[in-house]
């Protein structure tokens, strides 16, 4: 029986494989059909082979649960799950997103009015976008309480940086033509700023929404790792790790997971209606 | 001189607002102290004190300003305190003794680097398979993507636990972190470099009757380096978080994410601060070492500015 289950699971991968290989190769291989289904069977044959192989070898629920537990876990456990996600996603991580965004707005209107400002925040800028801001979640967990507050506070200081390293390079994306020809016009600094250089700005604004709708995510779970109410995510995490309690924590992942994909689907789906003019939005 | 200045007039500027906000931030823990220590303060009683704003009372008691910048666990530590306790506990003590940062830094590079370097081989391999076989590409690609927007780092914690269980212990666990971190960003960075090379430039290697073994040696292999070390500096960014976040659910007390776990257990906060910096540095210098690598080797490869 053991045996069994492992080597249908390797079959179930073979035939799946050869399914595939045949879709990818095929006539058809272009079409949207396929080409959202040959990784949807690539995904599922994934499942299906944890399934098998944890059954099969009776891998123990301390290391490796399988999905089918997943599942019935994650459905026995809504409300709570839902409860974590309203703490950490839209609490925590939406309200910090939303503040740090904003902030970065101000401020890189701020540094495109001042060049000296350019070029002394800039540099600056870039060099803090790159360094391991998440470790700065003690800190603001002791100074804005176990609460949402503190994580919002992480969130806003983690999507700060890279969001006004992008918006202030969109707002330079305008030619010296298209400037000139705004003087001609006689516009203003904001005539000229909603009607050219906002609207120019938006791919590398959305490219910034985008990166930062993951830092956002992270921001919020690995700051409860440092102290929380007994409600949010990154909670859960560390506390069903420690009862290994490992399907609770799966069904938290797969929370996470809905929800990172969801808001960059709707960051995605916002980019596509503002910026349809641009090349990258064409054509398909 | 056209950035330096700019550059150092922002530094001092934000050196300047942190001395300020340690006046308030640490204003009632100075009070309390400077009371016990027989000084006239307005208000008297730390009871009355507590409902008080931070910047009145920081403007009625001019007299401890001094203090608040010498706190031994102070709310916001000023910028000096960081800095010594940065050179106290990286030069004056020895390498291997537990509180040296130096011992904690290499343990959290040591993870790093070991994560860093399996998760850029796999990605690069991994890529490599996705440019030679579009079944590959069609069934993987999608995946590899959509998991960018995912928050990984929350598996981290299981993953800790579930190979401790096993018998795997400190450098591993860490290290498959970090490895997992930096995997995607080199996969999907590698294959927009494989894939870069134009439909002239593969004609071009067709007419010259090249095998594909050749092609990809000869031509997608060079075109992709740029893509490559692109994606290799945000690769050894995510790695050193993964490496740090990695320290934090087992309690561990080694390594620089244990030094921000302790220090946020026990109110050290410039323990916390220098550990901050110390990743900080760590995580500049790692970006610095792949810059300089990538000049380099553009500059040999001849496509260098």
């Amino acid at each position: 029986m053991t045996l069994f289950l492992v080597m249908l699971a390797f079959v179930i991968w073979f035939g799946a494989w050869a399914i595939n290989v045949r879709l990818a190769n095929g006539l058809n291989s272009g079409t949207r059909a396929v080409q959202l289904g040959v990784p949807a069977i690539f995904g599922i044959t994934l499942l299906v082979m944890w399934e098998l192989i944890v059954r099969g070898l009776g891998v123990p629920m301390v290391i490796l649960p399988a999905p089918s537990v997943i599942a019935d876990r994650f459905a026995n456990s809504l409300p709570i799950l839902w409860a974590d996600f309203v703490q950490t996603v839209v609490k925590g991580a939406l309200s910090g997103y939303v503040i740090g965004c904003l902030a970065a707005f101000g401020t890189a209107i701020l540094v495109d009015r001042s060049d000296f400002l350019k070029r002394g925040l800039m540099p600056v800028g870039s060099f803090v976008a790159a360094l391991p801001i998440v470790g700065t979640a003690p800190i603001l967990v002791m100074w804005y309480g176990f609460d949402w507050q503190s994580k919002a506070a992480v969130v806003v200081v983690m999507v700060f940086f890279p969001m006004l390293v992008n918006i202030t390079a969109g707002l330079q994306e305008t030619t010296t033509m298209q400037r000139d020809q705004m003087k001609t016009w006689a516009a203003s600094y904001w005539q000229g700023f909603w009607k050219l250089r906002l609207p120019a700005a938006m791919p590398f604004i959305f490219n910034g929404l985008k990166i930062s709708s993951a830092l956002a995510l992270i921001g919020a779970i690995v700051a409860e790792f440092f102290g929380s109410p007994i409600v949010g995510m990154g909670f859960r995490i560390s506390t069903s790790v420690g009862q290994l309690a490992l399907d609770m924590v799966w069904a938290e992942i797969v929370v996470a997971a809905i929800a990172g994909s969801a808001f960059y689907g709707v960051v995605a789906f916002i980019e596509r209606k503002v910026t349809f003019w641009h090349p990258s939005q064409r054509g398909s | 001189m056209r950035v330096i200045f700019p550059v150092c007039a922002v530094v001092a500027v934000i050196l300047g607002m942190w001395y300020v906000a340690c006046v308030p931030m640490n204003i009632h823990t100075t009070l309390t102290d400077a009371e016990r220590a027989g000084i006239a303060v307005t208000p008297e009683g730390a009871k009355v004190r507590r409902n008080e704003g931070a910047v009145s009372l920081a403007l009625r008691n001019t007299h401890v300003w001094g203090e608040t910048f010498a706190q031994a666990k102070p709310r916001l530590p000023a910028p000096h305190q960081v800095v010594a306790e940065l050179w106290e506990t990286t030069a004056l003590k020895k390498v291997t003794s537990k509180r040296a940062l130096v011992f904690h830094g290499w343990i959290t590079l040591s993870a790093t680097l070991l994560g860093f370097g399996i998760g850029s081989v796999a990605g690069i391999l991994l890529a490599i398979g996705i440019v030679h076989s579009r079944a590959m590409e069609m069934s993987v690609m999608p995946w590899a993507i959509a998991s960018q927007t995912i928050p990984i780092l929350a598996i981290a914690p299981m993953i800790i636990v579930v190979l401790n269980s096993i018998g795997l212990q400190g450098l591993i666990p860490k290290a498959i972190i970090s490895a997992y971190l930096s995997f995607f960003p080199v996969v999907v960075g590698m294959v927009k470099g494989l894939r870069s090379p134009t439909a002239m430039q593969l004609d071009q290697m067709r007419t010259w009757n090249a095998g594909s073994s050749q092609t990809f040696w000869v031509l997608r292999m060079p075109a992709s380096v740029p893509y490559l070390f692109a994606s290799l500096k945000i690769g050894i960014a995510a790695s050193l978080v993964g490496a740090i976040v990695g320290e934090l659910p087992t309690g561990a007390i080694r390594g620089l994410g244990a030094r921000l776990l302790t220090g946020s257990y026990y109110g050290q906060t410039i323990q916390i601060w220098s550990a901050l910096f110390a990743t900080a540095i760590l995580a500049a210098a790692l970006v610095a070492i792949i810059s300089w690598f990538e000049r380099f080797t553009l500059k040999r490869m001849g496509v260098g500015r």
